[in-house]
């Protein structure tokens, strides 16, 4: 089912991301309030409850996750959001969920760190939303929009992949993209969901469901484990996204996501302006990361830059991913974010260090 | 689970007593039997463990009640977690502490289904405290059944926030000194003055007389969320007689004795009912 706005709308991010659920059917909304994520909460306040879903602020971004533990147990289609210290207070729960395997669907605004750190936007929690938020072999969907109107897609496709392989789902924004205003064509989808064959309902009728993640015996529990590597092997194989922008002759390309590929579009467009054979490599999904295509399109390339709002995370991905291609570097930190002149200069260093002898 | 045995049928647990009045068994009256949610088999739980008992009182309610069909049951972190593996309802896992909030996460959006977290001590007053004390205060729409046997058992016996004072564990080896691990904690009297607390009482299991003044004390707790109340709350004081280095039979003195003193037994609030009175 697909419902299409006639022309776009101006629309904050946080509340975009909030309508795109609500659009896709989300049944309960848990939450607690932290910046750069309040917005998506205090829209949700007001519309869940006018559309007779559920909301509930809960007193800890731990209750809000196991609150949504809870309601997906039941079958219900949940989303939570938070900023990343809620995100560190949720890991526990993600390890449970996708060990009971739980679909949710969680919205990660990513602010400065560590501690308390900033409210500025950051990357810096990709490699929590990737190798493990939580205890235990187990990864989970990581989904990365570089616009507000790629969130709102996305925030359906989340839905869409956690009820297919019953597991939780990070969509990974930053607080600029939580905060900014921009036109949106809000192209709201309502995602297949079926959760009857495992939901709780009461066992009228039919054998009692136990939802859990406790597998006492090592040999019942490896079994599991097994499942669940199986299942991730999956979705590796079928669900990698990115995007390629002028590749086609590019020499040097930027590796980056989010707000940094955003900046990398204006940098790129500068240095083609000059001369440079330069190109874009946007990761849509951060896990699973798309390796592959990234290893098919190193050896065509002098250089490659990523770009990030951190020390520097994504980029040891994308060096296990190729090799003998030069992998340079730019990131800043703190809620900093770099200006399109900085990844410019990144690329003629790049450009001028790897450039063929005569 | 095994299947449960009709506690009616022939040769059951009813054919037992002496309730036969002919040899027909026409005019038979059924006392005691087989509650059909309590799955025929051996408990994991230790000799003298009091969640045995804890666990057929709630399988003898939720027949009792027609439950069955339409209950959710919650579990939690410790000995108990496998309460799924007795009783024959859904049942959801939770994290260490958290069952308040994932009960409230499925009460909200199963608003028919009836809704009861099971937890123990360590679990509730100690690393839960936050969630029940907030469910409790959201008003949440669940009963509680709250084990205190004073320790962690599965651990290894571990002094909890309602281990007594003087008591020795393995982490309080010399006994709980105020000094060092502060005062038992009373969550249940602490949670009774909250309004969204509907009702919330105290029993234990140190005989089968208060074995059956704590069913009632269910049964009411039960029957609040029934009728549209809102958290109700039973403490049950119970054992760990490996834990506390008690026979069974020491340990079930002990809580008749000693526990009952800094725990007192009774209903602390019912609201329901005292509106009721006062109408």
């Amino acid at each position: 089912m697909t419902a299409v706005a006639e022309r776009p709308r101006l629309m904050k991010g946080n509340e975009a991301m909030a309508d795109a659920a609500i659009e896709a059917g989300c049944d309960a909304y848990f939450g607690y309030p932290i910046t750069p994520q309040a917005e998506l909460l205090e829209r949700m306040a007001r519309r869940m409850p006018e559309l007779g879903r559920v909301f509930v602020q809960a007193e800890s971004e731990v209750g809000a996750i196991n609150m949504a533990l809870g309601a997906a147990a039941t079958g219900a289609k949940v989303l939570v959001s938070t900023s990343s210290p809620g995100m560190s207070l949720m890991a526990e729960a993600m390890s449970y969920m996708a060990g009971s395997e739980l679909p949710i669907v969680l919205i990660n605004v990513m602010r400065g760190g560590p501690g308390l750190g900033s409210i500025g936007p950051s990357q810096s929690d990709y490699f929590q939303a990737t190798k493990g938020h939580g205890h235990g072999d187990y990864r989970v969907p990581v989904l990365a929009p570089s616009s507000i109107s790629e969130a709102v897609a996305l925030v359906a496709d989340s839905f869409e992949l956690a009820a297919r392989y019953r597991t939780p789902v990070i969509l990974l924004a930053d607080g600029i993209q939580g905060q900014a205003m921009e036109p949106v064509m809000p192209t709201f989808r309502m995602p297949d969901w079926d959760t009857a064959s495992w939901e709780l309902t009461g066992a009228d009728g039919r054998e009692p469901r136990v939802v859990k993640s406790l597998h006492l015996r090592p040999e019942d529990l490896e079994v599991h484990n097994a499942h669940l590597q199986a299942k991730f092997a999956t979705i590796t194989e079928r669900e990698v996204r990115w995007a390629g922008e002028q590749l086609e002759d590019a020499e040097v390309v930027v590796v980056a996501y989010g707000t940094a590929a955003r900046v990398a579009r204006t940098a790129i467009e500068r240095a083609r302006a000059d001369g440079l054979h330069v190109g874009l490599f946007r990761p849509i999904t951060l896990w699973p990361f798309p390796s592959k295509a990234l290893a098919e399109l190193a050896p065509r390339l002098r250089a490659i830059v990523v770009v990030e709002l951190s020390a520097g995370q994504m980029v040891e991905d994308v060096r296990l991913a190729v090799e003998r291609v030069p992998v340079f570097f730019h990131g800043r930190t703190g809620g900093m974010v770099p200006t399109p002149s900085e990844v410019v200069d990144r690329l003629r260093v790049a450009w001028a260090l790897t450039a063929p002898t005569p | 689970m095994t299947t449960p045995r009709n506690a009616l049928v022939p040769g059951g647990a009813a054919d037992q007593g002496p309730a036969s009045t002919t040899p027909s068994g026409d005019s038979r009256r059924l006392i005691y039997g087989h509650p059909s949610l309590l799955a025929e088999r051996p408990t994991h739980y230790c000799p003298g463990c009091g969640h045995g008992i804890i666990h057929r009182l709630i399988a003898e309610l939720l027949d009792e009640l027609h439950l069955g069909p339409t209950t959710i049951g919650v579990a939690s972190v410790g000995c108990s977690v496998f309460a799924y593996d007795y009783l024959g309802i859904d049942f959801v896992e939770s994290p260490h502490g958290r069952a308040p909030a994932v009960a409230t996460g499925v009460r909200r959006t199963r608003p028919d289904a009836f809704v009861f977290t099971y937890q123990g001590d360590g679990d509730l007053a100690a690393i839960g405290t936050a969630e029940i004390i907030h469910a409790a205060a959201r008003g949440e729409r669940i009963s509680v059944v709250f084990v205190n046997n004073g320790i962690y058992g599965m651990t290894g016996g571990q002094m909890a926030p309602t281990t007594l004072l003087g008591q020795h564990t393995t982490s309080s080896p010399e006994g709980r000194d105020s000094s060092l691990a502060g005062y038992p904690i009373p969550i249940t009297e602490m949670l009774a003055l909250l309004p969204g607390v509907s009702y919330a009482a105290r029993g234990s299991i140190a005989d089968p007389s208060q074995i059956g003044k704590t069913k009632v004390m269910l049964r009411r707790a039960f029957e609040d969320q029934l009728g549209g109340g809102r958290t109700s709350i039973v403490e049950i004081l119970s054992t760990c007689p490996v834990g506390w280095g008690m026979t069974p039979q020491e340990s079930m003195d002990h809580v008749a004795n000693e526990v009952v003193g800094v725990y007192p037994l009774g209903v602390l609030v019912d609201r329901r009912a005292a509106a009721a009175k006062g109408a």
